[in-house]
């Protein structure tokens, strides 16, 4: 950076709807009116994470905050700190600590791993993420052998950030084994978790971290082509990971002989079109092939056997993002940040009734509450916290009193909270659990593929019960029938989908089961959320 | 629309997406998106017909694929897709609010295009956008913290921009 100041203003596809880019440009301009332009440098970054405040703008080299509203703003910065040089303290963000724009601030362990770059580089210009050790991990990945970097990986416990958790070394270590002249690796960037946003601002904020990674396990595995399979409806991280891809391209890391060595890796972008149902990994690889979406019978598994029947490794937007400082900065590394059994870091998207809304990386083993009431700066408009979901639409409701669960995956075993996709949605008193409920079976339903009948029709016939309920039609009845559709789904769906079903419908059940029982032949729902029908009369 | 005045063009937007090809068939779907892109919010059904020629790939196969997604549509939608969040995240952030005002100024349903022809109101499962909800999209561009206030007031801005005010 040539200039002696810089503006760095976080955008992402959050903070743009704040008008960060139009707050950017504003700013250039200003800059121009006041013939700023040989000091001062205004640059575009990746996420700072935190909506709560507006739009950020970063200061360099005082490593100052701003968070601005609106145009005015825009001017005091410029009229006082850029021509003046002096802050402009009512725009100023305080609790900021300049060395870690994004991750968690002061907990017990402070390492930004997937989005390391995020926030401090211009995620357009390759450059400058290879500038922070892009790339190293590719290059070191390649003077060693396919075996070590899956060693490596199997050492540094890293597990699967899409949800379920699985070792990515063993995956990996599995499609290596096989013996065959085509494989491929695929990354799953259909987010469709609800409340999930953390994949869309790591392809958006760091786009090369999430290719080198890929990459990576290209070599590790033998496979020579990949795909990134990103939700149609995420324009902005289509483009952000296209541009990215053409300048890999260029610089030499995708293509023929990449870094001097006789590895070759082609990478393309493929788009779904609307159906959460692929971001189960057999329904991902149908859609890429070129069908509808159903999954497929498992065994055989994709590291074995996959698209086009060829052994294929899937893995999460951040399970990638999370390779190539693991084979940089080796496995012990990794393995000091976290839990014992899930090392690393988590990117949770806080969501729902939070002060502060966004995305914040924290070590594993990190509570349910800090991230409700330190990063998420509690309930809004002095409301009291009913209940919060962690780990997406198919993750768990918890009570407040449950606050005190350290997530990581296995804390669903221990506390009955998963940690799921990291999502963490508060929703304060004003809601009401049927409603709730209701509002996430209505999801189910829509999503379920048709495929197999157990999920077809249990997710329809739990909307159903739930909106008899929320018509104050409800039943003992009803609610225990409830369990059994549970459980036959559990036992008897094709594929995670519906067994995971269950998952919530029981723990809002199990936990709000009185707050049901109060829909039944009541004069109205006790939250009045619900809109009851008149009964009709009994024949 | 018959098959022979559409012809050209979906072979042109098909050969121009096939380069990105790496594997035989992968990418059918990114096709179907260029072509809904150009023809403005739908996909004449005949194109399914002038893939079948270019692809091989079985009619009932490509129809399939049509009408499993629920960003594709086969019949003509407004100028302006809006595509209202119901996920949960919106939900308890007021996201019922949002989608009872829409209806209201819109006078549509869930699925329906208003008598104009400007706009299509359709629900989508979550957007990634749950730091700003309740979010909509109208076409590629995203709105976010919406109230019942803000929404009128874009569809306001949208109704003006049409009538070139």
């Amino acid at each position: 950076m040539s200039k002696p100041i810089t503006v760095l203003v976080s955008i992402d596809s959050n903070s743009l709807l704040l008008g960060a880019r139009h707050f950017k440009n504003y700013l250039s301009n200003l800059v121009d009116t006041y013939n700023l332009g040989s000091i001062v440098e205004v640059l575009e970054t990746g996420s700072f994470g935190d909506y709560g405040k507006g739009v950020l703008f970063l200061v360099l080299p005082e490593n100052v905050m701003y968070s601005l509203k609106n145009e005015a703003d825009v001017e005091k910065i410029v009229s006082e700190h850029l021509l003046k040089g002096r802050q402009v303290n009512d725009l100023l963000v305080t609790d900021f600590e300049p060395e870690g724009p994004v991750e968690a601030r002061s907990t017990t362990v402070e390492e930004r791993v997937v989005l390391r770059n995020a926030g401090a580089i211009d995620p357009r210009n390759i450059e400058e993420y290879i500038a922070l050790n892009g790339y190293q991990g590719l290059a070191k990945a390649l003077r060693i052998s396919e075996k070590e970097v899956v060693e490596e990986l199997k050492k540094s416990g890293l597990r699967g950030r899409g949800g379920a958790g699985f070792p990515t070394g063993m995956k990996w270590e599995f499609t290596l084994k096989v013996d065959s002249p085509d494989k491929y690796v695929i990354c799953n960037a259909d987010e469709g978790e609800p409340g999930t946003f953390k994949d869309r601002l790591i392809m958006e904020g760091d786009p090369h971290s999430v290719i080198e990674g890929m990459i990576i396990a290209g070599y590790a595995v033998g496979a020579n082509k990949g795909y990134i399979y990103i939700r149609g409806e995420y324009f902005e991280s289509v483009s952000s990971l296209r541009r990215a891809i053409s300048q890999a391209y260029e610089y030499g890391l995708l293509g023929p002989s990449i870094l001097g060595t006789d590895f070759s890796f082609d990478l393309s972008v493929r788009l779904g079109a609307g159906a959460y149902i692929c971001g189960e990994e057999t329904a991902l690889i149908e859609s890429i092939e070129g069908k509808s979406g159903r999954p497929r019978l498992k065994p055989p598994y994709p590291p074995v056997s996959g698209l086009y029947s060829k052994p294929t490794v899937v893995n999460n937007v951040e399970t990638f993002a999370c390779v190539p400082p693991i084979i940089d900065k080796g496995a012990s590394w990794f393995k000091s940040i976290g839990t014992a059994s899930s090392p690393g870091t988590k990117v949770y998207s806080l969501c729902g009734n939070l002060i502060k809304r966004g995305i914040v990386e924290v070590a594993m083993g990190t509570t349910a509450a800090d991230l409700v009431y330190k990063y998420g700066g509690g309930i809004p408009n002095g409301r009291t916290l009913k209940m919060v979901q962690t780990g997406g639409a198919a993750g768990t409701f918890i009570k407040p009193e449950e606050l005190g669960a350290t997530l990581d995956f296995d804390s669903f075993k221990e506390f009955g909270a998963s940690l799921g996709s990291g999502v963490i949605l508060a929703v304060d008193d004003t809601h009401c659990a049927v409603d709730v409920a209701r509002n996430l079976m209505e999801f189910f339903a829509h999503e379920s593929c048709g495929k197999c009948a157990p999920c077809r029709e249990g997710t329809h016939m739990i909307l159903h019960i739930l909106e008899e309920f929320s018509k104050g039609r409800g039943s003992k009845d009803l609610f225990d029938s409830l369990y059994d559709i549970a459980s036959t789904m559990e036992d008897s769906s094709f594929c995670g989908l519906g067994q995971s079903v269950p998952v919530p419908l029981r723990s809002i059940i199990d936990r709000f089961e009185e707050e049901f029982m109060a829909h039944v032949n009541a004069a109205q729902c006790p939250v009045g959320v619900c809109k009851f029908e008149k009964k009709k009369k009994k024949r | 629309m018959s098959v022979d005045i559409i012809r050209d063009t979906v072979t042109r937007i098909y050969e121009d997406i096939n380069s990105q090809s790496l594997e035989k068939g992968d990418v059918l779907i990114n096709t179907l998106h260029a072509i809904q892109d150009h023809y403005g919010n739908f996909i004449p059904i005949e194109a399914a017909e002038v893939l079948k020629d270019l692809t091989g790939t079985p009619l009932s196969r490509i129809y399939e694929v049509l009408t499993f997604y629920t960003m594709f549509s086969t019949s003509e939608r407004g100028k302006y897709v809006i595509r209202i969040c119901k996920s949960l995240p919106c939900h308890v952030t007021g996201g019922q609010e949002v989608i009872d005002a829409l209806k209201k100024r819109l006078e549509i349903g869930m699925g329906e295009t208003t008598d104009d022809g400007l706009f299509t109101l359709e629900e989508t499962s979550c957007l990634g956008l749950c730091g700003v909800s309740p979010v909509m999209m109208i076409n590629d561009e995203a709105y976010g913290n919406l109230t019942a206030g803000r929404v009128n007031e874009i569809i306001d801005d949208l109704v003006s921009r049409e009538r070139g005010e």
